[in-house]
């Protein structure tokens, strides 16, 4: 059936992981396979009878295109290696919890815990979809975590493994449990104490004396009920309020905590609930009480609901190897960690250099774009110092450490004290602000009430005080905010835009500033746009298409998709210099390609964006790679500046500031070392800015730690992104704009919420001040004005949200 | 007629009960991962062939 659909469909898709067979096309089973990777998987998974995997989603598979798992993994088989990252260990049994970020759906748990069906040795394969981990217990006697790993990795579900990953179990979430163990209590208590409270409602009859007999008795189980939800479930309101009320008296804040008129209103229906049950046995108010606890809690762990399979607190550590193969030493492999001035490691192709050393032997040329934002790769001779950060694009090579990793040039940036200290995102910052008026209009009324009282009808003072304190309480304004936000999150993550908690939300409103990185950021990381300066013809076209179909380099890759078309000719000899071009024979004619003092065979400067083309000995120009700027970057950006003031902050060099001028002006910073940056954005904030960074690569690490909300962008959300507060899909950059000013909406509805809770509270107030709530009304009255607001909230959000066109 | 004291207590002490399972599920980290049980109890067609632990 699969394939007569693929037929009718124009583009034949790879039956593992939906790409497109453009490039490559592999027939098997009548099954299309885009790369020899995705046949690899299907051929494991036919062997083993899982082929349910593509039954559940179809193309389910992550595209293999391009990847090269060999050596990889070799240092997993080092011992002290392998422990370090084991969690448990003994004879008969290992067991690890590996961090597989490519987890996407349900067939990839149904694939991975299936594992034990796959490879021997393995016992039990559990996943975590949410925290994207996979638990193995197996047998170190029949099969080793490298084979697992490197299995995994041939399957799709390569498991990240960097110099943060250790054994050690993930430390459990006690703030959530503690809360969650609190509403189990709470909701317990109040639904039985709602139900003990029903015979009071329907007027029993206290002439009878067996009503009467009921009536002590549920007053007095009510009583009991009562006390876990006080002392245990509201005991974090009291406390909180109990330190706000200390440090005012103290003079350290003039901020009145939202906790302050929560634990009043508790309190109050407390203390008024245990008069009314032991001195006239009468009803108290405990199920509103109960309930109002019970809402409270809940809107806090609404709070706390965050997209925790995303991790926005990554530093350096989450960037560099595990361990590196070092020379003359007992172990062929080291931690990173224990790297010493001295010790003389392996750098292979590709690979990230871990920490500050001298080059002793090969062929450096490293590219620090990652480190600096400079797109070109620099090119090193020996005896020159490499730093940490830059990644080897030629062969292997030797270095000689000169600094231990903590002290290395680039990890100094996480010494700085923006990094030391903890970023603070007030999350109840709107609450509390709104609470101090709300504390002392709460206590003004209950005295004039009290007041007016004493002169009218003496009795009634005590009533109607506490029951305006126990009405006035802020509940629903409490609830509003969260469930406002938590809407906001959720309707932010449908469109790829991920927040780190719910005061990012309100940050991202106050936001005037924006600074934004260039390479990665507002230009596209992994393409270019080829040009071709000089002339070849269609032969020659086709002769120099000949040899980079041949390569896989990612320039000749560019190159040979800028020459699509072209008919490829015979290659009769070809040899690849890595990092330096590629010599050839084709069709009977010397082609050279690649740098200038390559090609040209003497000592010439040339950018290493650029490809020289030699053919036959004559020089024939050459392709340049520019990078591509992001679609719709200018029109985002045009839009922008006029609410924002908006600024560059660029590590490259200032080659692409002609196109850029007329957009950001002289606001315009070029060859910025991540330090630069951070002080760049730090001034700004100084002056009294409330900056927003948006960047890539570790260089804007810092500028995006210091900044009020720094925005990681990235093409796979699930990938690498340094320490942020919000994470940005990189398709998604031209919606910036609408997200800024969705939160000022969601903002403003939480106003308008609490404007209605405000209603609620004049109405309930009214009541209060004769004197007349009875337990009945406001056990009716409390739950409803809460749960009005919030659904009043929630739905709104939904709708300007639906109107916006973003759900 | 006392014996809707002793039913009432019973339903809370049976309820309670329910709690400590709350308790222990929430203990047992049953609540940290809501989304792959799930899918799980969907899949489970032939594992118990090679059960090995």
């Amino acid at each position: 059936m699969n394939s007569s659909i693929s037929e009718i469909d124009a583009k034949v898709v790879c039956y593992h992981c939906g790409n497109d067979c453009k490039e490559e096309d592999i027939l098997e089973d009548d099954k299309h396979f885009c790369c020899s990777g995705c046949y690899t998987v299907y051929d494991i998974l036919k062997d083993n009878n899982l082929c349910g995997y593509y039954d559940l989603n179809a193309n389910a598979g992550v595209s293999l295109k391009a990847k090269n798992f060999k050596g990889k993994f070799d240092y997993l088989s080092e011992k002290a290696i392998e422990n370090e990252l084991l969690s448990y260990q003994d004879e008969q049994i290992a067991k690890v919890i590996l961090s597989v970020p490519s987890i996407h759906c349900s067939s990839c748990v149904w694939l991975l815990e299936n594992f034990p069906k796959i490879l021997k040795g393995v016992f039990t394969s559990r996943l975590n979809f949410v925290k994207k981990e996979l638990s193995l217990d197996f047998d170190p006697n029949v099969v080793s975590l490298k084979e697992i790993v490197e299995l995994m990795a041939t399957l799709g579900y390569e498991p990240q493994i960097n110099l943060e990953s250790t054994g050690k179990l993930k430390k459990i979430d006690h703030e959530t449990r503690k809360l969650l163990f609190k509403i189990g209590v709470t909701g317990f208590c109040a639904g039985n104490i709602m139900m003990m409270s029903f015979p009071e409602y329907f007027n029993l009859d206290l002439a009878n004396k067996l009503d009467a007999t009921y009536q002590k008795f549920f007053l007095y189980f009510n009583f009991l009920l009562a006390l876990p939800v006080f002392f245990y479930g509201a005991s974090d309101y009291l406390k909180g309020a109990y330190y706000s009320i200390l440090e005012n008296l103290k003079g350290n804040s003039n901020i009145l905590s939202v906790d302050i008129p929560i634990a009043l209103g508790i309190t109050a229906l407390f203390l008024r609930s245990t008069y009314e049950t032991f001195v006239p046995q009468t009803a108290g108010y405990w199920d509103s009480m109960a309930g109002l606890v019970l809402f409270l809690l809940v809107g806090k762990w609404v709070q706390t609901v965050t997209f925790n399979y995303l991790s926005f607190d990554r530093s350096y550590k989450s960037y560099f190897p595990l361990a590196v193969k070092v020379k003359n030493q007992s172990a062929n492999y080291k931690n990173v960690n224990e790297l010493q001035k001295g010790d003389v490691f392996f750098v292979h192709h590709q690979e990230l250099i871990p920490t500050d050393a001298i080059l002793m032997e090969g062929n450096a040329l490293i590219d620090y774009s990652f480190v600096t934002g400079e797109s070109n790769p620099v090119k090193k001779l020996k005896g020159e110092t490499v730093f940490a950060g830059g990644r080897q694009v030629a062969d292997q090579i030797e270095l000689l450490v000169q600094k231990p990793v903590s002290t290395s040039y680039l990890t100094q940036l996480w010494n700085n004290e923006s990094f030391l200290k903890e970023k603070e995102i007030p999350t109840t910052a709107l609450a509390n602000a709104f609470s101090k008026y709300f504390t002392y209009l709460t206590i003004a009324i209950a005295a004039a009430v009290g007041i007016y009282w004493k002169f009218n009808n003496p009795e009634l003072i005590w009533p109607a005080v506490t029951a305006v304190l126990m009405v006035a309480c802020p509940c629903a304004l409490t609830l509003s905010l969260p469930f406002t936000m938590n809407t906001t999150m959720s309707i932010f993550g449908r469109n790829k835009f991920f927040v780190k908690n719910q005061g990012v939300i309100q940050q991202l409103s106050e936001i005037d500033t924006m600074v934004f990185d260039k390479t990665g950021t507002l230009t596209e990381a992994n393409h270019g746009e080829v040009r071709l300066v000089g002339e070849l013809s269609y032969y020659e076209k086709n002769l120099v298409y000949g040899v980079v179909s041949q390569s896989v380099h990612p320039l000749s890759k560019l190159v040979s998709s800028y020459l699509q078309g072209s008919n490829s000719l015979e290659v009769n000899y070809i040899f690849e210099v890595k990092g330096q071009g590629i010599e050839a024979i084709v069709d009977g004619r010397s082609v050279k390609i690649g740098k200038l003092d390559f090609v040209k065979n003497i000592n010439a400067e040339s950018q290493n964006s650029e490809v020289h083309v030699m053919i036959d000995n004559e020089y024939k120009g050459y392709f340049t790679v520019e990078p591509r700027f992001r679609a719709n970057w200018k029109t985002l950006l045009q839009k922008l500046s006029k609410t924002f003031t908006i600024a560059l902050l660029s590590g490259d060099n200032p080659r692409m500031s002609e196109t850029l001028k007329p957009i950001f002006g002289s606001r315009m910073r070029f060859n910025q070392s991540p330090q630069d940056k951070l002080d760049y954005i730090k001034q700004l904030q100084n002056s009294g800015s409330h900056v927003m960074m948006i960047g890539d690569g570790l260089n804007d690490a810092g500028a995006l730690r210091e900044s009020k909300i720094g925005i990681a962008l990235t093409e796979d959300v699930q990938a690498f992104s340094p320490s942020c507060d919000a994470i940005l899909d990189a398709e998604r950059i031209d919606k910036l704009d609408d997200y800024v000013r969705f939160s000022k909406t969601a903002l403003n509805i939480v106003k308008l919420s609490f404007l209605l809770s405000v209603v609620y509270n004049i109405m309930g107030v009214g009541w209060a001040a004769s004197g007349e709530l009875s337990p009945v009304v406001a056990a009716i009255f409390m739950p409803l004005s809460t749960l009005s607001v919030v659904f009043f909230s929630v739905g709104l959000t939904w709708l300007v949200a639906r109107y916006k066109k973003m759900v | 007629m006392e014996v809707i004291i002793i039913l009432v207590v019973l339903a809370i002490l049976i309820a309670g009960s329910f709690l400590f399972a709350f308790f222990w599920a929430t203990k047992d980290g049953q609540f940290d991962d809501t989304f792959s049980p799930s899918v799980r109890i969907l899949l489970d067609n032939d594992r118990d062939e090679n059960k090995t632990h």
